[in-house]
């Protein structure tokens, strides 16, 4: 009998869970399955570089074509899990074919939360989310065009910069008072505005939108509650993403703003494991329980996952990081302000193109937000894996070198 | 295809084919190099793919960007041959690059 692992999903905590099993001396059949007709590839280059050379599938693979051939993980691709049937131990595909599983990891991720506003339906209305979404932008640019895009968050802002490289005329539409609000503090809002105005992008606050308004089924303008309407060749919506439970959930699984596992991993079925965007999962280093939408905890977590698959309990505490890249800058993010109580910035937000937000709860440091600062962010990196203190008296003091702001450690 | 050598800190060498236009990190992913981490998937944002390269490849690489060095500056065990292998891209001229894995990533 064979004793096959069944990965659903097949992006980065997919792939990263398929080789990770190898890698801890898996030997028994693994099977990837993947809604996709492409192997694994990045998914943050898609706003970004994907989106502004002549880059294909092929140029932001995670591991070349041949990779997972070699090391006998074999991906079912552009197929759907559609049900989980955890007493007999199988999964139905899309296709009618059944597949039974020893081991099962849900890998499904998210997915882009969707307008629903008249006019939706429209032609030249896009979301980005996967390769074949950045293909069909890439498709919309025409020289001079302009585009209007739905919403200032980190993505909204990354794709506004790529398409301003490529000379469209673009407008960000942002519900809120300042672009980035959900997510950081009013100094990199600020920042951020500032830059896509030097830049030549138009972002208007407030803007609520209520409909799309379009010609022979093509979208060609957005209006919003104001009154304001906005021209537009096309559209991109960026509002956020949503998990992908409803497969768990449907099996029975334990499922609360995604799917619940725990240290290791491990769904409410000892027999099921979950990794990536999808999970609901305990931090120990943030005492509290998360869900990220971020590359760096879905490979973290998949590693995590793929251990205990193979007995071995690594339990998983990571610092959360995430990055963004937009014209000249790098944003560079580690830990969670939620629940800051001070804040401290190192350099000038208001003009230049680098400085550190840092954000403190009862004096630790539980956050900072770095632009174009590399090195305060690798030292906050380390300091919060390692509980190191950082002298806050210090950190706007731009004399003082990155490396001395750590307080040194009593031995 | 040419060929890339990685030491790791142990003294193990691992010779592998790198596509050109491949990085130096990816050629250690799609070959299972140990000691590479990689974390972001190679855009010069986490510094998990640290390098030294060997002495007698240094003076055929192109520099390190501003962004890279104060990345390297805060890496394990910085040393001047320090690059982080995800900006370093195989050229023809680069067949039969070595470069050495530090003891850790973080």
């Amino acid at each position: 009998m064979t004793l096959s692992c069944i990965i659903v999903g097949a992006s980065h905590a997919g792939a990263e869970l398929a080789l990770t099993l190898r890698k801890e001396g898996w030997q028994d059949p693994i099977v990837v399955i993947g809604d996709e007709p492409y192997l694994p590839y990045h998914r943050p280059p898609l706003s970004k570089k994907f989106l502004v050379s002549d880059q294909d599938v092929d140029d932001i693979l995670i591991r070349k074509c041949d990779f997972f051939e070699k090391i006998s993980v074999i991906f079912q691709l552009d197929t759907r899990v559609i049900e989980i049937d955890r007493s007999n131990k199988m999964v139905t595909l899309g296709n009618g074919e059944r597949l039974s599983y020893h081991k099962l990891a849900l890998c499904t991720g998210s997915r882009v939360r969707k307008l629903s506003l008249p006019g939706c339906e429209l032609q030249g209305i896009h979301y980005l989310r996967s390769i074949d979404d950045a293909t069909a932008i890439k498709c919309a640019v025409k020289p001079k065009c302009k585009a209007v895009i739905v919403g200032g968050g980190y993505v909204g802002l990354e794709i506004a910069a790529s398409l301003n490289q490529l000379g469209v005329h673009v407008t960000i539409l942002e519900m809120e008072a300042r672009v980035l609000k959900r997510v950081t503090a009013q100094e990199v809002s600020d920042f951020f505005t500032r830059i896509h105005a030097e830049e030549g992008v138009k972002i208007e606050c407030n803007k609520s939108v209520t409909s799309f308004i379009g010609k022979d089924s093509f979208v060609n303008c957005v209006a919003c509650r104001d009154g304001t309407h906005y021209d537009a060749d096309f559209v991109i919506v960026g509002i956020g993403v949503l998990p992908n439970i409803e497969l768990a959930e449907a099996a029975g699984l334990e499922v609360d703003n995604g799917i619940v596992v725990d240290n290791f991993a491990c769904t409410s079925d000892a027999d099921i494991v979950s990794a990536g965007d999808c999970t609901n999962h305990p931090n120990q280093l943030l005492d509290r329980r998360l869900r990220l939408e971020s590359v760096p905890n879905a490979l973290e977590q998949a590693r995590t996952a793929a251990s205990f698959l193979c007995s071995r309990r690594r339990p998983y505490a990571s610092v959360p990081w995430f990055w963004s890249d937009q014209y000249d800058i790098k944003l560079q993010i580690v830990g969670l302000k939620a629940g800051y109580d001070e804040k401290v910035v190192r350099g000038d937000h208001s003009s230049g193109r680098s400085f550190v937000v840092f954000y403190f709860k009862e004096r630790s440091l539980v956050s900072a937000e770095c632009v174009n600062r590399p090195k305060e962010f690798l030292l906050m990196k380390h300091a919060m894996a390692k509980g190191l203190k950082v002298d806050i008296a210090l950190l706007a003091d731009e004399t003082v070198a990155v490396k001395d702001l750590i307080i040194a450690q009593e031995t | 295809m040419p060929k890339v050598k990685y030491i790791s800190h142990t003294g193990l060498e691992r010779e592998v084919d790198v596509a050109l236009g491949n990085s130096v990190a990816q050629g250690a992913l799609d070959n299972m190099v140990a000691g590479i981490d990689a974390e972001c998937g190679g855009f010069c944002s986490c510094a998990t793919c640290h390098c030294y390269v060997d002495d007698t490849w240094l003076d055929k690489l192109e520099g390190a960007t501003d962004v890279e060095k104060d990345m390297l500056e805060f890496t394990f065990d910085p040393k001047p041959s320090s690059r982080l292998s995800c900006q370093i891209i195989i050229t023809a001229k680069l067949d039969g690059l070595i470069v050495h894995l530090p003891e850790d990533q973080s």
